[in-house]
């Protein structure tokens, strides 16, 4: 049995002693609805004696309530832990489950089998060592298992467990086996997933899950504990290059200064010679901190605190890694990206990207397909659903240490998060590093936007006036650009319907588009600003997401939201382009305030309310705050 | 700056190993995360229950900041109503490592007299514990919370994330939680909203007894076997830790060998008869019994799904 009770009752401490050295094995199970994960793994915990006194009276009760074995014990009942699910007799989210035998502790991601759920099946698989994909012995292999198959080969995981389950509904029939592992091998094999290990069971009955099962004399291989008991557990981790992404620098007071963080490759020694990336300054190991005592070498999967023997600066972040074998450092890349938020994933679209310890702005730019995860096809596609994986480019706000996922899961792998919600929105596997990233440099001018704009006797910023259509943005930027050209200042004005005349013109009214439309301007009135100039732009301009992502390229103090708030009845009212009775009419689509979103600022600089200020009075008060602002002289 | 901290805490040191035992994988993530919250969060602090966990939780702490004192202070949400012996304890423990120790206790709910023999667990657990808590979190501005929670503990707990998200109102959200993948942990929020961080979240009851056993942890004696003052009072065995306990005409309170599985307000605990009087012992006994952990806890039998119910409330 799984703890030897015979040498925990005689000796604790030997057996203490053999505890001590037990590895640890991850692994995920994935299968459709009703192929028995649930049942599984309650078995599992249930007869490595996990289940306790008290437990198991609960679940006598709870399996005559709601359990589907006509009363008797519903293994899966132990596992399905929130009330939601319980009545619904689904599991919905990721849960972790322990158990452990004398050999091993095993962690056990559970994860949905509803297609809807992908997102699930990937955050257990991201953290796994091997997978354990269930087959229902009846039903073969479905879409949702090749579904599940292309996930573990995406995320890497590079040991399979092919579960039959459900045998003595097939009346442990061998034919049966032999030709559902067939299909699946074939369908592997095109992924290129080889190492797998099949294994006919009952989940419900036992039948080699733990003891082997008298019912199938025909199978000789190891039960599924035998096999996840003595799998290999990878540890070429430790052969690679050195790598350690810095977490937090240790600083208790001026003789000392670590770098603390969990090595994610590799080994190092004191003496070895590490390069800080990406400056590229070199050191050498002084000491290996822990608090039990300095150690002569570290391994992948170890926590440490480094100390060089140089003066480096080196902050959260950085990567150190081998002087000899350092990775590269690129700022654009094609990366894999799993979508897990509804708001989909837009071209153009701004994210923060976490990696290793270091979080960045991301910008989408060409999606250039999607997976079809059923057949494997690339499709086009511009945007990506929650559960779509597809594949585009990105573009970093300054280059980053990098590996591809597939050498390293930690220099390779990275979360996109929501810079609205906060939500962490998309999961991404860097593939490779675009050539042109490690080619082109921002060229540093002499002349700079300060020199420029005290040439024109001005400093240069922009406004950008957000609003409805209709809303009065362009009557009162218009009047605004009057009175600073009276006043002698340098200006420019962005249209939003000028500049669809030209830079935007093969842009629609597309969510995508829309992203588009606002990045390109955003970018031109970037370079203006940097000329020097007072940039107005009357854009509509819907999305926080898009607006706070063209703050983002200007600095503190030099960006102006304006939100011209006129509300929809009145903008409708007042209709000065027919364009509202025309959305109204259906003939046209993705009409802002119609039947596309726009999203109210929640702090502009400055707010304009069009029902208690004419534009005159509007442009005014405009200037006025400038003028506070100290941006242009009292006018 | 960082404080250095006191020297002479923490056991010898061992040798780089070859390949980790999972106890050396479960230490080496905590200690990530740990160091993660502090370098993200502008205001943590780590919830100090006094038990075994928060124990184990600190001294992953010593070894995550080390030489640095860990910086962030510890909180101690006071129902009043804890054993004696673990008052001493979290004094002197706080006294040693050095590090600052705040108290909270609900001052509205001590003066109204809120307590477990009069009030009953629920009303109890709620304005001492649940509600205290947020109003520690809140008058103190902490953005990050480190509970010593594990996964194993209880089936909501097991879907829990590492980093788990709360609203303003320090709301869970069981279905709308952020995926978390690999190591990488997103600890971004807004004003007002914060995290609770469960370091201990792979590790199960034995993995924390062994690494108490290792490690030599100082843990609160009342885990250990000892003769103490006890009634049997509905099925469970309450120790009579002090004067506030008003005795039923038919009990009188008895010396017997018992041990706590878990530490919580003297009133809500329920002790067990047994002889393991040293760690290797109870390792032997927790073994060998085969009733789980939680069943001590009187708070977890008021309502079916009641543990999850109140995290979503704010408990713990």
């Amino acid at each position: 049995m799984a703890h030897q009770s015979e040498l925990i009752a005689r000796d604790i401490g030997a057996y203490l002693h053999v505890q001590e050295h037990k590895s640890l094995l991850r692994f995920i199970t994935c299968g459709s609805v009703d192929d028995g994960k649930s049942t599984l793994i309650g078995r599992l915990l249930y007869e490595s004696k996990l289940i306790f006194d008290d437990q198991l009276t609960q679940l006598a009760a709870d399996s005559r309530r709601v359990g589907t074995r006509g009363g008797e014990l519903d293994f899966a009942l132990l596992v399905d832990g929130l009330a939601a699910e319980r009545e619904q007799g689904i599991t919905i989210d990721v849960a972790y489950r322990f158990f452990s035998t004398e050999r091993r502790k095993f962690i056990v991601a559970d994860t949905p089998g509803h297609e809807q759920y992908t997102r699930n099946m990937v955050t257990g698989a991201s953290t796994a060592d091997l997978a354990v994909i269930l087959i229902d012995a009846r039903k073969g292999v479905l879409v949702q298992t090749r579904r599940h198959s292309y996930l573990v080969h995406l995320i890497g995981i590079p040991r399979i467990v092919l579960a039959v389950n459900k045998m003595d509904l097939v009346g442990y029939s061998q034919a049966s086996f032999d030709e559902i592992v067939g299909h699946y091998r074939d369908f592997a094999a095109r992924l290129g997933l080889t190492d797998i290990s099949a294994i006919p069971l009952s989940a419900v009955h036992g039948d080699n899950v733990i003891a082997p099962s008298t019912h199938m004399p025909w199978y000789a291989g190891p039960t599924l504990l035998q096999h996840l008991e003595t799998v290999e557990v990878d540890a070429a981790l430790a052969g690679q290059p050195f790598r350690l992404p810095v977490q937090w620098v240790n600083r208790p007071n001026a003789e000392f200064r670590g770098f603390a963080g969990l090595i994610a490759g590799g080994t190092v020694h004191r003496g070895d010679r590490l390069r800080v990336l990406p400056s590229g300054r070199e050191g050498r190991v002084a000491r290996i901190v822990t608090a039990g005592g300095d150690l002569e070498s570290a391994s992948a999967g170890q926590s440490v605190t480094l100390t060089l023997d140089t003066e480096v600066d080196v902050s959260r972040g950085d990567v150190l890694a081998a002087a000899d074998a350092p990775p590269q450092v690129a700022d654009q890349f094609e990366a894999t990206i799993v979508w897990l938020q509804d708001e989909p994933m837009l071209q153009g679209r701004t994210y923060l990207m976490k990696t290793g310890t270091r979080t960045l702005s991301a910008t989408v730019t060409p999606l250039k397909h999607r997976v079809n995860v059923n057949t494997l096809e690339h499709e086009p596609a511009e945007r990506l659903e929650l559960n779509d994986i597809g594949v585009c480019e990105l573009e970093l706000d300054r280059p980053i240490p990098f590996e591809a996922y597939s050498e390293s899961r930690a220099l390779g792998g990275f979360i996109l998060i929501d810079r609205l919600t906060n939500n962490t929105a998309g999961a991404g596997l860097i593939n490779f590093a675009l050539r042109r990233s490690q080619n082109v440099h921002w060229q540093a001018l002499d002349v700079d936007k300060q020199l420029r704009a005290r040439l024109k006797g001005q400093k240069a910023c922009v406004l950008w006036l957000t609003g409805l259509s209709g809303a009065g943005k362009s009557t009162i930027a218009n009047l605004i650009e009057k009175r600073l050209a009276a006043a002698g200042r340098h200006t420019y004005l962005l249209d939003g319907d000028n500049v669809r005349h030209g830079l935007n013109k093969d842009l629609g009214f597309t969510a995508q588009d829309r992203v588009e439309n606002i990045r390109r301007v955003a970018e031109v009135a970037r370079l203006m600003v940097d000329a020097g100039l007072i940039v107005l732009v009357s854009f509509i301009s819907p999305f926080r997401s898009e607006r706070r992502m063209a703050r983002e390229l200007f600095a503190a103090g030099e960006f102006f939201e304006v939100f011209v708030d006129t509300p929809l009845a009145e903008a409708e009212r007042r209709d000065v382009k027919g364009l509202y009775r025309k959305a109204r009419r259906g003939e046209l689509k993705n009409f802002t305030g119609i039947d596309s979103p726009y999203e109210t600022p929640e702090t502009p600089e400055i707010h304009i309310d069009t029902t208690a200020l004419n534009a005159d009075q509007a442009a005014g008060s405009v200037i006025a705050h400038l003028a506070s602002r100290k941006v242009i002289a009292g006018a | 700056m960082n404080r250095a901290a006191p020297p002479g805490d923490i056991p010898a040191a061992r040798a780089a190993p070859a390949t980790l035992t999972h106890l050396q994988r479960l230490e080496a993530e905590s200690i990530h995360i740990l160091r993660e919250v502090v370098a993200e969060c502008e205001h943590p602090v780590m919830l100090y229950s006094i038990g075994k966990d928060s124990s184990v939780m600190l001294h992953l702490a010593m070894k995550a900041f080390y030489p640095a004192v860990p910086p962030f202070p510890l909180l101690h949400v006071d129902t009043t109503w804890k054993f004696r012996a673990m008052y001493e304890f979290r004094d002197a423990m706080a006294k040693r490592l050095g590090m600052q120790l705040l108290v909270h206790v609900n001052q509205e709910g001590l003066r109204l007299g809120i307590g477990p023999f009069t009030h009953g667990s629920q009303v109890h657990t709620d304005v001492m514990k649940t509600q205290a808590l947020r109003q520690a979190l809140d008058q103190y501005g902490f953005d990050a919370a480190f509970g010593g929670a594990r996964r194993d503990e209880e089936k909501s707990r097991a879907k829990e994330r590492i980093f788990s998200f709360r609203t303003a109102q320090h709301r869970w959200d069981p279905k709308q939680q952020r995926p978390e993948l690999w190591a990488l942990y997103n600890a971004r929020k807004r004003p007002g909203e914060s995290l609770r961080v469960f370091p201990l979240s792979n590790w199960t009851e034995l993995d924390v007894w062994q690494y108490v056993y290792l490690e030599q942890i100082p843990i609160v004696p009342l885990y250990l076997a000892a003769e103490r003052p006890v009634v049997e009072r509905d099925g469970a065995l309450i120790m009579v830790d002090d004067e506030r306990m008003p005795l039923r005409p038919d009990e009188r309170p008895q010396m017997r060998k018992v041990r706590f599985r878990t530490l919580g307000c003297y009133p809500l605990t329920g002790a067990i008869e047994s002889q393991a009087d040293t760690l290797p012992a109870i390792i032997q006994e927790m073994l060998l019994t085969r009733t789980s952990e939680r069943q001590g806890r009187v708070i977890d039998h008021d309502a079916a799904a009641s543990m999850e119910r109140k995290k979503q409330e704010g408990y713990f």
